[in-house]
Parts: structure tokens; C-alpha cells; sequence
């Protein structure tokens, strides 16, 4: 039996509101949401001794924007993972808080995807920066983002049967969430969504393919955005405005494409166990699960590799319309609508803290009855080639 | 058709492997003590870290093991393409590369896991030559 330790909670978040925000910076994003976070958790710009940053904001990560927002940190971690950067920067926070090194982290994210018009999902590689062994290998082909997360779920439906329509089940739990989520209503009118609604199985199979077996309503939306997170000490958690919510378990991992390696296993299968052990909790126990729904392929192949259900098992185990938060199986899928119906401003693992910690608080807009236990798992990369995997399992307090 | 988008040198890891392509050869790596098969191109073996290694030609024989169509790309000479396959292809000595499958009449219909194929060339203006596969 391990004693399950609490030794660092989430006290403040926020979640920047607009989807489209044309004329502000990344940088300007992040210092709005830092504000906010701090003062949903009762505590002051000065109190934050940890800095936590994914390099969105301007290059030399740390230097910049300790400068920018007026901080001398006693911790800066620059770690740049992809979208699950702010997983790996709640483990850090909590290990470094442990330590004694600081008391008050603070993780933001900043990022104006939409108004840059970037095609995040539909261009190959372009050459830029300099060259690579993997570009080199991989730039002549014309492989999209999406077409990457395409051939993991073209392989797991060759080696479980999983089905279109199984995929399509996500996206329609998720935007039942959504549609309940005034943020995310905004977001797809802001992003001009043809029709905000309620979707079905139908829709999403009705939805052009972008690139086989992905349809259009498979993907993420493309949208601005950002978001905060203090992450405090226990002596200082007490005082804050909010309960806290503690983060009891985490795990870290990367995972590529090998000579005859299996790619519809992900880097969760490493990072989940690992989270659970430390958490001292089941798979079964959570209430919540907030998993980076770049695609709905990565959604089912982490809660296999998660421990939700067998490997290969993920398609019948979505058919169960489980993933409601009003429904009495567990766990709730994505409560804010996730990055297919909310946000995806190209890096969403902060939006999967935020809304675990409103869930934990009782705050959400699709809140799961008593909910007392969530994992936030982030996907960084790309899933049939490199990705890496973080893994947060949280309580109430 | 216009050239695809090129590797790109100084690139020490990857400059054998696309010189040979000019001369229509498909090189992979391999471990000369352990026998590991190393791909894509780099300075050592992964499972070791030595870098005993040598050059090998590909017969160019291999199974599909996963694709996709793209239906949209942004991207001037692969918008031009129409739907594409994208495939990782599984060398019978013991590699994995990302590639195309071309040469097929229907992308979304003639082509499937497990298929067997074999080795093509793309010769580009630069000099070098893309390695792609077509139904064997």
C-alpha cells in the first residue's frame, strides 16, 4: 500500500475566453490569464516563486518571460513537450514544491493559432529551421498532421475491428458537453462552425474525410487562446480562496515510431501506470477524465492505454454512452467540450488541468455528481511518429 | 510535376542515404556487432549507442503496415496530387520508413494493410530521387 502524498495543489486556474483574439500577443495572453489565476486563488503577482513555460510566448522562455512579467523565480522550467507540456510542468511543480524549492508555481499558456492563420493540421513539412534527420526522412512525403493520428487509427482498426462509427462516439459525447459550455458555444460562433449543435454518429461519418479514416468533425478546431495555473504549497493551499485541489500522481513519457513497433500503443501506456502507482488509485475509481482530444483516435487510444479498458478494447467501451457527465458509468469524458468542440489553440494539456480542477471544485458546466478523482492526460507531438505522453491524477480535497 | 519538398544539407545522419538515391539505392543501416537494424539514418545504433555501423542496400521488398489518404493539403505540389497515400512500409530487412504507395488506380480502395509492395523512384530536378512504393 503507498501512503498517497499530498504535497502541492492546484489553487487557482483560469481559462482565457476567447477563442478568436485578433491584435493581442501570446504573450499579452498569458499575462491576462496569470492575473486571473492568482487572484482566483486569493494571491498576490508577488507570492509566485516558480515559473513554468512551453516556450509559447517569445524565445529564451524563461529569461523572457520572467522579464516580461516582472519575476525573479527561484524555479524556471522550460520544458517543451507539445501539448502535454503543462502535465509535465504540474509534475515538475509538484516535485520542485515537494523539494522545498518554491511555493507558489505558476504555468501559463498563450497562443493566437487562429489569428495567425496557421493550418496546423494540413501541411506537411515545410522546411523550415534547420535541417533534421527525421525532416529529411519525412519532408518529401507530404504527411499531414492529421494524416499521422489517421494511420494509428487505420492500424487499430485493422488489429481490433474498432469502427468509424466507434471514433465518432467521442465526438459526439464531447459536443454534448460543449453545447452546455457557454465559453464553447461562443468559440464555435466566433470560429464559424457551420451548424452548433448537438451532433450525431451520422454527422460525423457524413462529415467530409480530411484524411482516411478521419472526418472533418474527427479533428480539433483550430481556435486563439490560453489559459493559467497556480500550483501552491500545502501551508500556502490552506489559505487560498478556493479549495484545492491536490495533485496525488504523476507520470512522464515519450514514445516514437521504432523498427516493428506497434504504434496504436502510446506514450500513456508508460506515463499512466506510473501516475496511477504514485497516486494510489485504480483507472476505475476516476471520475473524470480529461484526455487531449486532438483527434478522436487519440481520445481511445489513451483510455486503453490508460487502464480504462483492455488494449483493443477502447471502440466497445465508448459505445457505452459513458463518456456523459450525467452518465452513472465512469468516467466523464472532456466536460468543457474538449479541443474538439471548445479550444485548441495548437497546445491544450492546460485546459485539461483547468477543467479537471473545476470538476474537483464543483464548477463545471457539465458537472459529474460528487466528482472526487480526475486525470488530466496530455498528448505532445505526434502520435504515429513522436509524441510524448504526461499524466496528472488529482482529488479533492 | 514540380519537386516535392527536399531534404535538406549540411545533414550529415541523412546525406549518404539521399546521395545514394541518385543512383536508384535504397541504403539502411546495420549494427556490424549486434546485427541491429538502424532507420532512419543517424550517427549510432539507438539500442546501444555504437556507432559500429555499416551501409546496406534494400532489396526494396516490403508490406504496408499503416496508411492514409490526404484529401487536403495545403501545400502548392501535394493540393495538386489529388488524394494521396501516405504509408509507413515494412522492409523485408527489418525496417520501417514513411513513404507513398503510388501507381494505384483508386488510393482509397487498392491499397491495404499487409499488401505487399515493392520500390520506385521519384526523380526530383535537384538530382536526388524519392524512394516510394507501388503494389508489388
Amino acid at each position: 500500500m503507498v501512503t498517497q502524498r499530498r504535497d502541492a495543489a492546484i489553487v487557482g486556474i483560469y481559462e482565457y475566453p476567447k477563442r478568436k483574439a485578433p491584435g493581442v500577443t501570446p504573450l499579452q495572453i498569458k499575462a491576462e490569464c496569470a492575473a486571473r489565476a492568482l487572484e482566483d486563488a486569493g494571491l498576490s503577482w508577488k507570492d509566485v516563486d516558480g515559473l513554468y513555460d512551453a516556450q509559447d510566448g517569445a524565445g529564451m522562455a524563461g529569461l523572457s518571460l520572467a522579464e516580461y512579467f516582472g519575476f525573479k523565480p527561484n524555479v524556471i522550467d522550460t520544458t517543451a513537450v507539445g501539448g502535454s507540456s503543462y502535465e509535465f510542468h504540474a509534475a515538475h511543480a509538484k516535485r520542485d514544491i515537494a523539494a522545498g524549492r518554491c511555493r507558489v508555481a505558476l504555468l501559463t499558456y498563450g497562443s493566437t493559432a487562429h489569428s495567425d492563420a496557421r493550418r496546423i493540421g494540413t501541411m506537411p513539412g515545410m522546411g523550415g529551421g534547420a535541417p533534421s534527420p527525421l525532416a529529411n526522412m519525412t519532408d518529401p512525403y507530404g504527411m499531414t498532421l492529421i494524416a499521422n493520428y489517421a494511420m494509428v487509427a487505420r492500424r487499430h482498426m485493422h488489429q481490433y475491428g474498432t469502427t468509424s462509427e466507434q471514433l465518432a462516439r467521442i465526438a459526439v459525447a464531447t459536443r454534448a458537453h460543449a453545447m452546455r459550455n457557454p465559453q464553447a458555444v461562443q468559440a464555435m460562433t466566433d470560429l464559424e462552425f457551420q451548424d452548433i449543435r448537438e451532433i450525431t454518429v451520422d454527422d460525423v461519418l457524413n462529415s467530409r474525410m480530411i484524411a482516411d479514416p478521419l472526418h472533418l468533425l474527427d479533428c480539433c478546431m483550430v481556435s486563439d487562446g490560453g489559459g493559467a495555473v497556480v500550483i501552491a504549497a500545502p501551508e500556502v493551499a490552506r489559505d487560498c480562496r478556493k479549495k484545492p485541489v491536490w495533485i496525488i500522481g504523476a507520470g512522464e513519457a515519450t514514445s516514437y515510431s521504432e523498427n516493428g513497433s506497434d504504434i496504436t500503443i502510446s506514450a500513456a501506456a508508460q506515463s499512466g501506470p506510473r501516475a496511477w502507482a504514485e497516486a494510489d488509485v485504480r483507472p476505475d475509481e476516476i471520475d473524470v477524465a480529461m484526455i487531449y482530444d486532438s483527434f478522436t483516435i487519440t481520445v481511445l487510444v489513451m483510455l486503453e492505454d490508460l487502464g480504462f479498458c483492455k488494449k483493443g478494447e477502447g471502440g466497445a467501451f465508448v459505445s457505452e454512452q459513458r463518456l456523459r457527465f450525467d452518465s452513472p458509468l465512469k468516467p466523464a469524458l472532456n466536460t468543457d467540450g474538449g479541443g474538439l468542440s471548445s479550444n485548441h489553440p495548437g497546445m491544450r494539456g492546460i485546459f485539461l488541468l483547468i477543467e479537471a480542477t473545476r470538476q474537483l471544485r464543483g464548477e463545471s458546466t457539465s458537472q459529474v455528481p460528487g466528482a472526487r478523482l480526475a486525470v488530466a492526460h496530455g498528448n505532445g507531438g505526434m502520435l504515429a511518429t513522436s509524441h510524448t505522453g504526461g499524466t496528472i491524477v488529482l482529488a479533492g480535497d | 510535376m514540380p519537386d516535392r519538398p527536399q531534404p535538406r544539407f549540411p545533414e550529415p545522419d541523412t546525406q549518404p542515404f539521399w546521395e545514394a538515391t541518385k543512383e536508384h539505392r535504397l541504403l539502411y543501416q546495420v549494427d556490424r556487432d549486434t546485427g541491429d537494424v538502424v532507420f532512419f539514418p543517424r550517427r549510432h545504433n539507438p539500442k546501444n549507442g555504437s556507432s559500429n555501423l555499416e551501409w546496406r542496400e534494400s532489396k526494396g521488398l516490403g508490406t504496408v503496415y499503416t496508411f492514409s489518404v490526404v484529401r487536403l493539403n495545403r501545400h502548392p505540389v501535394f493540393a495538386g496530387l489529388g488524394p494521396y497515400a501516405v504509408a509507413y512500409v515494412d522492409l523485408d530487412e527489418g525496417f520501417r520508413m514513411l513513404t507513398n504507395i503510388v501507381n494505384v488506380a483508386d488510393p482509397t480502395k487498392d491499397i491495404f494493410i499487409g499488401q505487399r509492395v515493392k520500390l520506385t523512384w521519384l526523380d526530383q530536378s535537384t538530382g536526388i530521387s524519392i524512394p516510394v512504393f507501388e503494389p508489388a
